[in-house]
């Protein structure tokens, strides 16, 4: 496992290839910096032409980062990338297409395209920086903010329930989820790396410190001393198990429990985590209790769920084919005459 | 066909316009544009105007029901559904009630006796069961009071569809007497309703019936003894085809697209009046168009700006409530320099407003309606079949100047129809996209980088889409510097962006042809500047005052915004300006604004277009001023 100092703080060294000419710009010591540094080694494994990748964000201090890489990208308006991403997809369905969010940009102003996008399946690799902040407004709540947040926009502790931004996303029938974090730099590549992969709107939450507004916000899961105890690194086909192995978690019923396995119990009465069964995914996006909580469940690490079904631009361009096949590709005269008419003269 | 008992009088008319009026599910639409197909085929000039309620099914027999189609058809060219009714075909008292106003006096009332008893009475509001039709307050009018219904059922005896679907052939019956009326056969129809019901030939037999019944009972009957004629039109020699302006928006998109080698793709969300042109557009996909029905309005624009982005042509349309929603992603395509049409099919507003009925009234929203200085070229159409053409010149130069171009048409237009003499493909304006070629990556730079915001002589960048490879470059809504498209603060840089952004909107308009008057003399006393649907009215107005001795031109603006140079010399050779519009004024306002003239304006916010005498009046009384 990497250590968190592995990660680069403040200026990021360019990747000769996939990084752009212009200067980061984002504070020293945010989150986003390990995320891109990440980005880039994935790029430069993979070996894709640059061309053939474009990255769309949005609004607020994730949605700089197309500017950073040296392939096209687009920086749009807040909230709307997905609908972005979704037209582009259908006219260039070859490209490799990903798309940079936030908290805000994507849950709140932009909550009901990213919805959408994720029933069409859209082929997309979605990056949510999940900051639990709004950064680039200097430090409103955010739609996934704990409830009594203390903020600029909320002296007296935030009023609104957040949201659980996999729940979200397994309830509008997303193919693919997973959640890593800024400060684990392999799993996070490792995860980067499945998400493009998979064929369909990839979802991965990356739990991101905005260190000016919001630091700590996840360091009970970041922090060595802290991180076993908080942490499910889930695996396909592995018994979840957390603190270095100490203790898993065992289904009763529909009721995920903690099982002490130091004291007797056993792995095999252990869940196994299978990404591909939907009705267990939605019990492991739920695992999402406050920390501070007695006997709180960890918070699952890992892809959560993968399903594979078509995307909209495959079905969307399977009709233009097929019409084409049917009718014959489209006569521009036949069109203009639309079949009856009649002669003066 | 049965005998005629007497011999009928066949009598030449000019022209005529018929208004067919009926509760919204008594199939009227389809009456009215079965007729007006027919006459068009004959060779007739015609012009439609439907107008519907915006409830689909609002509670029958009541005036908030009340559906109709009129049509002006004849033997000479016309520009509009004509002012006055000859006749007015109603199938209950409601639509008598709504629309004996438009009957011109002494004008023929075909009523359905069926649709006047008591209950229909009431909810018409006729007093006391007062009924118009026998209690004589309509000896001003030649009423033709016809259980239609019954007859329907009559001749629908024999087969086997229940009562409710009989009633429903009720339309046909209707649509056969008035064929026979004026004198046209029923091959049209026929060939419609083989066509239309070719699943279902119960359905297809009974309606053939009912048309037949209908075209039989005015040749047998002997209370009709006079028919009418009206002869073809001197139209342009060609072929022609029958076409609404949200079809002719449709194939302008299309048209444009394929000359210009890109695939048109189509974002939409449903909107009362615009929804036809998504309906259009998705059943041609083997055209290579691609439809998309957006989760919202945002979505909508947004998704076209992306296939844009990938080299495709991205359009989407919506009405006004939904154009407000799409003003920030304008900004955000004007400020990308991509490709766009977006397309506003106007309704009368504010707010949801009145979302069946036209107007003019979003025109400064088209120019002005977006935060910061965001010129985006305005073009309007006249007339349903210059849908096509301003579509088509709307594609052109988003393409070639590489800008968001806003269409404006509304629905009086987008659901009228007319006679179009269709293009060939072949002799089509052709459309290049300034597509950048791969020297571009290392010449255009100082340090041999591609620059994706250096302009040509007309202002307009290089389009580098993704795959193109060396010509990787970032792009987005924050201000960039000039000729690398990076971020950039710096407040000179910006100034200079702003003026270039605008700069290259004005040339748009240098290159298109001279603008000429539409009709009328050259200078004189006085100028009717109209723009968009008001075209028709105004036309006919000033034919007839000219041929009254008057000297009066017209000239229609297509393009809005930017204006044309010519337009300043052309108001300056007439003494007055009138400017008749279906809003509060606002052309007038940026015709005075622009040019310092004391345009004065005629205005009609009642969700329904101008006639010509209504024109005519106005004119008339500027001149005597």
């Amino acid at each position: 496992m990497t250590t968190a100092t592995e990660v680069v703080q403040g200026n990021a060294t360019p990747h000769p290839g996939y990084a752009s000419d212009q200067e980061v710009r984002w504070c020293p010591g945010c989150g986003d910096y390990s995320i891109l540094k990440q980005m880039e080694t994935v790029l430069k494994e993979q070996g894709k032409a640059k061309e053939d990748i474009v990255f769309i964000s949005g609004i607020g201090c994730s949605s700089r980062f197309p500017y950073y890489l040296d392939t096209y990208g687009m920086h749009s308006i807040h909230g709307r990338a997905p609908a972005i991403v979704s037209g582009l997809r259908v006219i260039r369905p070859e490209l490799s297409v990903w798309m940079i969010t936030g908290d805000g940009d994507s849950l709140s102003i932009g909550g009901n395209h990213l919805i959408h996008l994720l029933r069409r399946n859209v082929d997309v690799n979605v990056l949510l920086f999940n900051n639990e902040i709004y950064g680039l407004t200097k430090g409103q709540y955010s739609p996934t903010s704990p409830e009594g947040s203390v903020t600029r926009s909320t002296p007296m502790g935030s009023v609104d329930h957040p949201f659980n931004p996999l729940a979200l996303c397994k309830g509008a029938d997303g193919s693919f989820l997973a959640r890593a974090m800024d400060r684990d730099p392999k799993h996070l590549r490792e995860i980067l790396v499945r998400a493009d992969a998979h064929r369909g709107t990839s979802l991965v939450e990356i739990y991101q410190n905005c260190n000016v507004f919001n630091d700590g916000a996840f360091e009970v899961f970041t922090e060595k001393a802290n991180k076993p105890l908080h942490t499910l690194f889930v695996e396909h086909g592995k018994p979840l198990v957390f603190a270095n192995g100490t203790k898993g978690i065992k289904l009763d019923g529909m009721t995920p429990v903690i099982v002490d396995l130091a004291e007797g119990a056993s792995m095999d009465d252990l869940w196994i985590h299978d990404e591909r069964d939907g009705f267990k995914a939605s019990i492991l996006v739920r695992l999402f209790d406050d920390q501070g909580h007695e006997g709180a469940m960890p918070r699952p690490f890992g892809v959560f769920f993968v399903s594979d079904r078509p995307t909209m631009e495959t079905k969307l361009n399977a009709q233009v084919a097929l019409a084409k096949e049917k009718k014959g590709v489209g006569n521009l005269d036949d069109l203009l005459s639309g079949g009856r008419t009649w002669t003066i003269g | 066909m049965t005998a005629t008992l007497q011999p009928k009088i066949v009598e030449q008319r000019q022209n005529v316009v018929i208004l067919f009026a009926g509760d919204s599910g008594d199939g009227i639409q389809l009456t009215g544009s079965q007729f007006t197909d027919n006459n068009a085929h004959f060779g007739n000039d015609v012009s439609t105007f439907p107008n519907f309620p915006a409830e689909i099914r609002a509670p029958q027999g009541t005036l908030a029901g009340v559906s109709g189609y009129q049509l002006q058809f004849g033997s000479v060219e016309l520009f509009t559904p004509g002012d006055q009714c000859d006749v007015l075909v109603v199938m209950n008292a409601a639509a008598l009630k709504a629309n004996i106003g438009k009957l011109k006096q002494s004008g023929t009332i075909i009523a359905n006796s069926d649709g006047f008893d008591a209950k229909n009475l009431k909810l018409a509001g006729y007093i006391d069961k007062d009924d118009p039709l026998t209690n004589g307050s309509l000896t001003n009018y030649s009423l033709h009071a016809i259980d239609i219904t019954k007859m329907t059922r009559n001749a629908l005896a024999e087969t086997t569809l229940g009562m409710k679907e009989k009633d429903r052939c009720k339309n046909m019956f209707v649509l056969g007497f008035i064929n026979w009326m004026y004198s046209r056969d029923l091959k049209n129809t026929e060939l419609f309703l083989t066509s239309k019901f070719a699943k279902k030939p119960d359905v297809l037999d009974a309606n053939r019936k009912a048309l037949l019944a209908g075209y039989n009972y005015g040749d047998t009957s002997e209370t009709f003894t006079t028919r009418f004629e009206v002869l073809p039109a001197p139209m342009p020699k060609g072929e022609y085809r029958s076409i609404t302006g949200n079809q002719g928006a449709a194939l302008g998109l299309i048209a444009a697209a394929q000359k210009a080698g890109l695939d048109l793709f189509y974002g939409s969300y449903p909107i009362t009046p615009a929804s036809d042109i998504l309906h259009e557009l998705s059943r041609h996909k083997n055209f290579g168009v691609k439809t998309f029905q957006a989760e919202d309005e945002i979505a909508a624009i947004c998704s076209a700006i992306g296939a844009s982005y990938g080299g495709g042509l991205g359009a989407t349309a919506s009405s006004g409530p939904g154009i407000a929603l799409k003003g920030e992603a304008m900004g955000l395509a004007f400020m990308l320099e991509i490709p766009l049409v977006i397309i506003n099919v106007q309704r009368g507003g504010p707010s949801t407003g009145l979302p069946t009925k036209t107007e003019q009234a979003d025109l400064w929203q088209a120019v002005h309606g977006r935060n910061g200085e965001a010129p985006i070229p305005v073009l309007a159409a006249s007339s349903p079949t210059d849908c096509f053409e301003v579509m088509y010149e709307a594609v052109r130069i988003a393409v070639e100047h590489m800008t968001p171009v806003i269409f404006l048409s509304d629905g009086y237009i987008a659901n009228g129809a007319e006679p179009w003499r269709f293009p060939k493909a072949a002799d089509l304006k052709p459309i290049t996209p300034p597509f950048a070629t791969p020297e571009l990556a290392t010449k255009n730079g100082p340090d041999g980088k591609f620059l994706p915001y250096e302009r040509d002589a007309n202002g307009v960048r290089p389009w580098a889409i993704p795959g193109m490879k060396d010509l990787q470059h970032r792009i987005g809504g924050i201000e960039k510097q000039d000729g690398t498209g990076n971020i950039s603060y710096d407040p000179l840089n910006h100034e200079k962006m702003v003026r270039l952004r605008a700069e290259k909107v004005r040339k748009v308009v240098e290159n298109v042809p001279p603008l000429d008057l539409a009709n009328g003399v050259e200078s004189g006393e006085l100028l009717i500047l109209g723009w968009g649907s008001t075209y028709g009215a105004i036309r006919t107005a000033v034919s007839a005052l000219n041929d009254e001795g008057h000297q009066i031109g017209h000239l229609h603006l297509r393009y809005l915004f930017p204006f044309r140079q010519e337009l300043e010399g052309i108001l300056s050779r007439f003494k007055r300006v009138l400017i008749p519009e279906m809003n509060a004024g606002q052309l007038r306002q940026l015709i005075r604004a622009e040019y310092l003239v004391d345009a004065q304006g005629l205005n009609k916010i009642q969700g329904m277009p101008f006639t010509s005498e209504e024109i005519k009046a106005a004119a008339l009384k500027f001149l005597k001023k």
